[in-house]
C-alpha cells in the first residue's frame, strides 16, 4: 500500500465516520506531476531517496511506528488547508521570466542549431524539476533557488535562452525575494531531498548568471 | 540592474559574502604566515620583525582599513542574511529535518560566526588595538608583540577561548571556503571537487597552525 | 427495471457539417489557411476566449491565442497549470521529420496513425495532424525543450510502437512533461504579459449556451465554493481523456470527464466513446484499496517473455515451476510476433488467460514477464565479449544481470518500489490497465464540435486516433490542435462575431446555468446516505472493466446499463459527502465527476453495443475470426459514431460516414 493510500483508506473511514476527511494535494500518484507534497517525520516527500511522497509506500515504516505528517513550511507557501499550500509563488516566480520569448509560428528548424549533447543533457537534467517545493521545505531558509536555478540553468544551457539570460536570472530572483522565500546557503538539504535529484551546481550556475547579467549590464 | 542589487537581493547578499569571506581567506594566509615565524625560535626575533613590516609600512596599514571594511560587511551581510532566512519559515516543524544531504556546520554558519566575531574581538583587544594605541594610530613605535604574547598565552582561559575561536573558525572555513564559490557562480563539477578538498584542507591546516600558537607558549614548547 | 432489449435510434446524418476543405487530402489544410477569415488585431484585444484545461492542448491553445492578441481565460483544477496529465506521458512525440534518412514523409506517418487507429478516423485531419508535426518540433526546441542529442548536436529519434521508420522525438522518459513544460512557460509568458488570466483550482461546472452557441461556463471556485460566470465569445475544451471512468487506470487521480459532458448535454455530440485504449504492461492490482496503476514502459517488452503456468491455478512460486510446465502464450499463438504484438493483442491475450483460471500472483489478475532468458543470452554475449571460456551458469548470470540493469535499471527500480519484489530475482508480475481514450467530444474539421463556439482539443476529443492510438502520438495531437491548428480555426468563426456586443454575465442564460449549477450541487450535498464517493466510483470501475473493458460482449454490455442504471439511481440516494460546499471539498469535487462518470458510462456500453465489430481496441467477441483475432466489418461499420444527448440515458445517434480518399483499408494480422 502507497501512503497515500493510506490517507485514502483513512479519509475513507474519517467520512463513514461523519467527520472532516484530511485535505491533502495529490494528482498523479506515479511522481511526476509534482502536486504530493508532505513532510513526512521532518522529511520533505518522507525518507526514501530520490523519491515523492505518492511513491513511498508503507513498507518504509514499521508496524506501530507514530508518523509524524506536516504540510511544507514557508512563508512563500502558505497552507490552505490541513496539508495543503499555495504554491503559487512558484508560477510568479515563472512569469518573471522562466521562459524563452518566441511566438507560436515558423521558428527555425529544429537542427538548425546543434546543441552539444553535454548541455543538452545537463539542461535536461536541470529541466526535470516537477516544481513540487520539497526544496523550499527541506532548506532552512526556505530558500528556492534549487527551483530557480534549475529553470536558469536549463535555458543559460541552450543556446535559443541567450538572449534573454541577463533580465531572465535578474527578473527571476527579484520576484523570489518579492515571494519571500530565504538566500541559499548552500547546506545542501535541498539536493538531498529533490525527488528528481537535481544538483545544486545548478545553484552555482544561477549565481555565475546573476553576476555576469549585473556585473556586464548597462543600466546604472 | 544597479550594483545595489548585489548588496540587497537574496543572490546579491550571497555573492558579497563569498567575496568578502574569500578575501577574509586571503588575509588568514599571510596571518598564519606571520604568526609561524615564531617557529623560528629564534626568541621572537624574527617575527618581530615581520609584525614590524606589517605595522610600521604605509601600503599594509592602507590595506588594513579594506580589510576592516570587507570585515564589517561580511559580518553585517551575514547577520542580515540569518534574520532574514530564519524569517522565511513561518512556522516552524514539529519534527526537524535532521542531517540528510547537509552537516550541522553548513546549517550553523551564523553561529559559528558569532562564535568568531567574540574570539576576534578578544584578539583583537588583546594584540592589534593596544599595539596602534602605541603607535598613536600613526607609525609610531610599536610594542613587542612577541613578549606580549607571552604574557598572553599564559593565561588558561585566554588560551581556551581563543582554542574554541579556532575550532569555530575551523567548521566556519570548512563549508564557507567552498560554499563561497559556489556563491561565485563556480559551477564545474571537476573544479568543485578540488575546491572541496583544498577547502578542508585548508580548514583544517590553517586553524591547526593557529591553534599551535597559543598552545606552544602555554606549554612552554619554544625556547 | 429490465434491460433486455435496446433500441437505438440511428440515422446517417447530414446534420452536421464536418466543413472538411474541397480539393486533394495534401493540399487541404493549406487551401483552408489561404481562405479563412482572420481578425483583425484592434478586434483581438475585444474578444475574450475561455479555455478549459492546461494540458498540451489547452496550455498551448492558450499561450498560442494570447500570443496573437485574444484575451484569454485558462481554467484547470489543478493548483498551476503545470500539473496537468500531460506530463506524466513518457515515451516521446512522432514527427514527420525524416531527420534519419529512412523515408519517412508526412504521407507515411498519415497513413501510419490511420492504419493505426484501424481506419475509424477522419482522414484529412489526420493527414493535417501529419503535416504539422514537424512544426511542433521546431516550435518546442526554440522554447527550450530538452529534447536528446546525438553527440554531433542534433536530435536523437528511436523507433516505437512498430512503426518502420524511427520519427519519435523524446527527453528521456519524461517527454511529455518536458513538452508540458514548454507550453506552460509559454502560457506564463503570457500571463505576465497580461493576455492570459489563469483560474487554478477552478473547474467548469456548466457550458452557457445563448441563441445557439456557447457563450461562457459556469466555473467553481475549489477554495471557496464559489460560483462564478466567465463570458467568452468561444469555449475551448481541452480537458483530457475519460479513462478514470474505470476508476483504475493510468490517468490521474483528478482527470475527468466533467467539462466534456457537460458540453456534451449541452448539445455537442460525443464520439465513438468505446474507443478505450488498454496498455499491456502496467504494474497489476495489488488490493482493495489500491488507487492507480503504474505504466511500465512497453520497451520491456523486447527483452521479456510473457508466460504463466500451463497448470491451472497453480500456487508454486514464479521459480517453481519448471521450464516445460510454462505456457508462452503469446509465443505460441503469434510466433511471427511473440512477445511483440501490438498493446491491444498483447493486452486481450493477457486476459484471456487469466479469465481461463492460469494468472499468477494473490489477485490471479496478472502474468509473468520473465527476464531470466534476456539474461542468459547477454550474459553469454558479454562472456564471450571478455573471452571467457566455459562460464559457469553463476558467471554468466552476473555479466547478463549487468546489461539488463544498465538497459532496465530505472523500470526495475520502480517496479520494486512499488511492488517491494526484486524483479532481478523473481518475474515482474504485469497487467493490462486502462490508459488513454481515443473517443471524445464530436468535432469537424475545425475543431468545432456540434454546438457553435464550442471547440474540442486534445485527448477529450476524438478525432485523430479512430480505434487505437499509436505510441508517441498523443502528444503529437495536443500539441498540434493547441499550436497550430486552433490559432486558424478559431479565427474563421470569430471573424463572424466581432459583430457582436459582448454579453453581460448578468443575461438570464448565465443565472440559469448557475442556478442549475447550484442546484446540482445542493442535491448532492443534500443526499447525506452512507457511502462515500470513492465506494461507487469503484464499483462502477468494476462493472466498466468486466464488460466493457478489454472484450466486450452483447449479452454483458446489456447486463453493464442495467447495472450502471442501478447504480447511478444508488449514488442519487446513498452518497454522503462531508463538510459543506462553501470550502475546499474534495469529496464534493469527486462526487460531481463521479455522477458525470455514471452517465458517461452508460453511454460507452451503448456505444459498445452498437458496434458489432471489433476495431483496435473495441474488441466484440462476436466479431472474430475462427482463431480468436479482432474482425473488422468495413461493410456495415465504416462510420464514427456520435451520439447526441436527449436526457439522461437516452441518446441518438448519428453517424459519420468514413470515407478514404487515398488509402485502402486492411486487415491487420500479426500471426
Amino acid at each position: 500500500m502507497s501512503f497515500l493510500e493510506m490517507f485514502d483508506v483513512l479519509n475513507e473511514r474519517l467520512i463513514e465516520e461523519g467527520e472532516d476527511p484530511i485535505a491533502f494535494d495529490h494528482d498523479c500518484r506515479e511522481g511526476i506531476c509534482g502536486a504530493c507534497s508532505m513532510v513526512i517525520d521532518g522529511k520533505p516527500h518522507g525518507p526514501w531517496a530520490q523519491n515523492t511522497t505518492c511513491q513511498l509506500h508503507m513498507r518504509a515504516f514499521q508496524d506501530g511506528d507514530t508518523i509524524i505528517v506536516e504540510p511544507w513550511r514557508a512563508k512563500a507557501f502558505p497552507v490552505v488547508k490541513d496539508l495543503m499550500v499555495d504554491r503559487s509563488a512558484f508560477d510568479r516566480v515563472i512569469q518573471a521570466g522562466g521562459y524563452i520569448s518566441v511566438n507560436t509560428g515558423n521558428p527555425a528548424d529544429a537542427n538548425a542549431i546543434p546543441i552539444d549533447k553535454k548541455s543538452a543533457d545537463d539542461a535536461f537534467a536541470a529541466a526535470a524539476c516537477i516544481g513540487c517545493g520539497a526544496c523550499v521545505a527541506a532548506c532552512k531558509n526556505s530558500s528556492a533557488m534549487l527551483f530557480a536555478g534549475a529553470k536558469v540553468s536549463q535555458l543559460a544551457l541552450l543556446p535559443q535562452g541567450d538572449p534573454e539570460r541577463k533580465t531572465r536570472v535578474i527578473e527571476m530572483v527579484a520576484q523570489m525575494d518579492k515571494e519571500g522565500f530565504g538566500s541559499c546557503t548552500a547546506t545542501g538539504a535541498c539536493e538531498a531531498t529533490c525527488p528528481k535529484g537535481i544538483s545544486i551546481t545548478n545553484i552555482a550556475r544561477l549565481n555565475k548568471e546573476y553576476m555576469r547579467a549585473i556585473l556586464s549590464s548597462e543600466e546604472a | 540592474m544597479s550594483f545595489k542589487k548585489l548588496l540587497t537581493s537574496a543572490v546579491g547578499r550571497k555573492l558579497t559574502m563569498g567575496a568578502t569571506g574569500l578575501f577574509l581567506v586571503l588575509f588568514l594566509i599571510v596571518h598564519v604566515g606571520l604568526n609561524l615565524c615564531i617557529f623560528a625560535n629564534d626568541g621572537g626575533e624574527m617575527f618581530n620583525r615581520a609584525a614590524h613590516f606589517m605595522g610600521g609600512n604605509w601600503v599594509p596599514r592602507v590595506l588594513e582599513i579594506g580589510l576592516f571594511f570587507f570585515l564589517i560587511v561580511h559580518i553585517v551581510q551575514g547577520l542580515i542574511l540569518e534574520m532574514s532566512n530564519r524569517a522565511k519559515r513561518g512556522i516552524g516543524y514539529e519534527k526537524s529535518y535532521g542531517n540528510r544531504g547537509s552537516k550541522w556546520y553548513s546549517r550553523s554558519m551564523a553561529l559559528l560566526g558569532i562564535l568568531i566575531l567574540i574570539f576576534l574581538i578578544l584578539h583583537i583587544s588583546n594584540f592589534w588595538l593596544p599595539n596602534r594605541v602605541h603607535q598613536g594610530f600613526l607609525l609610531g613605535e610599536e610594542i613587542n608583540l612577541y613578549d606580549r604574547m607571552k604574557v598572553t598565552f599564559s593565561i588558561g582561559w585566554i588560551v581556551i577561548v581563543y582554542l574554541i575561536g579556532l575550532i569555530a573558525l575551523a567548521y566556519h572555513l570548512m563549508h564557507g571556503f567552498q560554499s563561497a564559490f559556489r556563491s561565485l557562480g563556480v559551477h564545474n563539477n571537476k573544479y568543485n571537487k578540488l575546491l572541496t578538498c583544498i577547502g578542508r584542507g585548508f580548514a583544517i591546516i590553517v586553524p591547526l597552525l593557529f591553534a599551535l600558537m597559543p598552545l606552544s607558549f602555554y606549554f612552554g614548547w619554544l625556547s | 427495471m429490465q434491460y433486455d432489449h435496446i433500441i437505438i435510434t440511428t440515422f446517417y446524418s447530414m446534420a452536421f457539417d464536418s466543413k472538411v476543405p474541397k480539393g486533394p487530402l495534401e493540399n487541404k489544410w493549406t487551401e483552408y489557411k489561404d481562405h479563412c477569415k482572420l481578425v483583425n488585431p484592434a478586434n483581438k484585444r475585444k474578444l475574450e476566449i475561455i479555455v478549459i484545461g492546461t494540458g498540451l492542448a489547452g496550455a498551448s491553445a492558450a499561450a498560442s491565442l494570447g500570443e496573437m492578441g485574444y484575451k484569454v481565460k485558462s481554467f484547470c483544477f489543478q493548483d498551476s497549470p503545470r500539473r496537468a496529465h500531460s506530463i506524466a506521458a513518457q515515451g516521446g512525440i512522432n514527427a514527420a521529420k525524416n531527420y534519419q534518412n529512412d523515408g519517412d514523409s508526412v504521407f507515411r506517418l498519415f497513413y501510419d496513425t490511420l492504419k493505426g487507429g484501424d481506419y475509424r478516423s477522419r482522414d484529412s485531419n489526420v493527414y493535417r495532424l501529419a503535416e504539422v508535426s514537424a512544426n511542433i518540433i521546431d516550435q518546442c526546441v526554440a522554447q527550450g525543450v530538452p529534447f536528446a542529442r546525438e553527440y554531433g548536436g542534433l536530435l536523437s529519434n528511436r523507433s516505437f510502437g512498430g512503426v518502420q521508420v524511427q520519427r519519435t522525438f523524446y527527453a528521456a522518459g519524461q517527454t511529455g512533461q518536458q513538452l508540458l513544460l514548454g507550453a506552460y512557460s509559454a502560457l506564463e509568458r503570457q500571463v505576465a504579459l497580461g493576455n492570459v488570466q489563469v483560474y487554478d483550482r477552478h473547474e467548469m461546472q456548466e457550458v452557457v449556451h445563448i441563441d445557439g452557441k456557447a457563450r461562457g461556463i459556469i466555473a467553481r471556485n475549489m477554495m471557496t465554493g464559489e460560483l462564478e460566470r466567465h463570458f467568452g465569445y468561444a469555449v475551448l475544451i481541452c480537458s483530457g481523456g475519460y479513462g478514470n471512468v474505470y476508476f483504475l487506470s493510468t490517468n490521474a487521480m483528478g482527470s475527468n470527464v466533467t467539462a466534456a459532458w457537460k458540453a456534451h448535454k449541452q448539445g455537442a455530440y460525443f464520439a465513438n466513446p468505446c474507443m478505450t485504449q488498454i496498455h499491456p504492461t502496467c504494474i497489476p492490482v495489488t488490493g482493495d484499496h489500491q488507487s492507480k496503476l503504474t505504466l511500465m514502459s512497453e520497451s520491456l517488452r523486447n527483452d521479456g517473455r510473457i508466460w504463466v503456468p500451463k497448470q491451472k491455478d497453480d500456487k508454486r512460486k514464479a521459480n517453481q515451476i519448471p521450464e516445460q510446465e510454462r505456457d508462452y502464450y503469446l509465443e505460441r499463438r503469434y510466433p511471427a510476433f511473440g512477445n511483440l504484438v501490438p498493446r491491444d493483442v498483447a493486452s486481450r491475450a493477457a486476459k484471456e488467460r487469466c479469465d481461463a483460471g492460469y494468472g499468477v500472483g494473490t489477485t490471479k489478475q496478472a502474468v509473468y514477464l520473465d527476464f531470466t532468458e534476456a539474461i542468459n543470452r547477454y550474459g553469454k554475449i558479454e562472456c564471450g565479449k571478455h573471452g571467457i571460456d566455459n562460464p559457469s551458469a553463476e558467471i554468466i548470470r552476473h555479466h547478463g544481470l549487468e546489461v539488463v540493469k544498465e538497459k532496465y535499471g530505472n523500470l526495475f527500480d520502480m517496479y520494486e518500489k512499488i511492488t517491494g519484489e526484486n524483479p532481478y530475482e523473481v518475474p515482474m508480475r504485469i497487467y493490462p490497465a486502462i490508459h488513454y481514450t481515443m473517443g471524445g467530444l464530436w468535432v469537424d474539421y475545425e475543431l468545432m464540435t456540434s454546438v457553435q463556439g464550442l471547440y474540442c482539443l486534445g485527448e477529450a476529443n476524438y478525432s485523430d486516433h479512430g480505434a487505437n492510438r499509436l505510441g508517441a502520438s498523443a502528444l503529437m495531437q495536443g500539441l498540434a490542435d493547441g499550436y497550430f491548428v486552433i490559432p486558424y480555426t478559431l479565427g474563421n468563426y470569430l471573424a463572424g462575431e466581432i459583430y457582436h456586443k459582448p454579453i453581460s454575465t448578468d443575461h438570464e442564460a448565465f443565472a440559469t446555468a448557475e442556478k442549475q449549477v447550484a442546484q446540482r450541487i445542493a442535491k448532492l450535498m443534500g443526499i447525506k446516505g452512507k457511502h462515500s464517493v470513492d465506494h461507487f466510483h469503484k464499483r462502477l470501475g468494476k462493472i466498466m472493466w468486466e464488460y466493457c473493458g478489454m472484450a466486450r460482449n452483447e449479452a454483458g454490455l446489456k447486463q453493464a446499463i442495467q447495472e450502471i442504471r442501478e447504480l447511478r439511481a444508488e449514488f442519487w440516494q446513498d452518497l454522503r459527502i462531508p463538510g459543506s460546499d462553501k470550502e475546499y471539498n474534495p469529496e464534493l469535487d469527486k462526487a460531481g465527476r463521479v455522477a458525470d462518470f455514471l452517465e458517461l458510462g452508460e453511454l460507452m456500453c451503448l456505444d459498445a453495443l452498437d458496434r458489432a465489430e471489433s476495431c483496435g481496441g473495441h474488441f466484440r467477441e462476436e466479431s472474430q475470426t475462427p482463431e480468436g483475432e479482432a474482425l473488422r466489418n468495413d461493410e456495415k461499420f465504416m462510420y464514427v459514431s456520435a451520439w447526441e444527448f436527449k436526457s439522461v440515458g437516452e441518446w441518438e445517434l448519428h453517424k459519420e460516414p468514413l470515407i478514404f480518399e487515398k488509402i485502402q483499408p486492411t486487415q491487420r494480422n500479426y500471426k
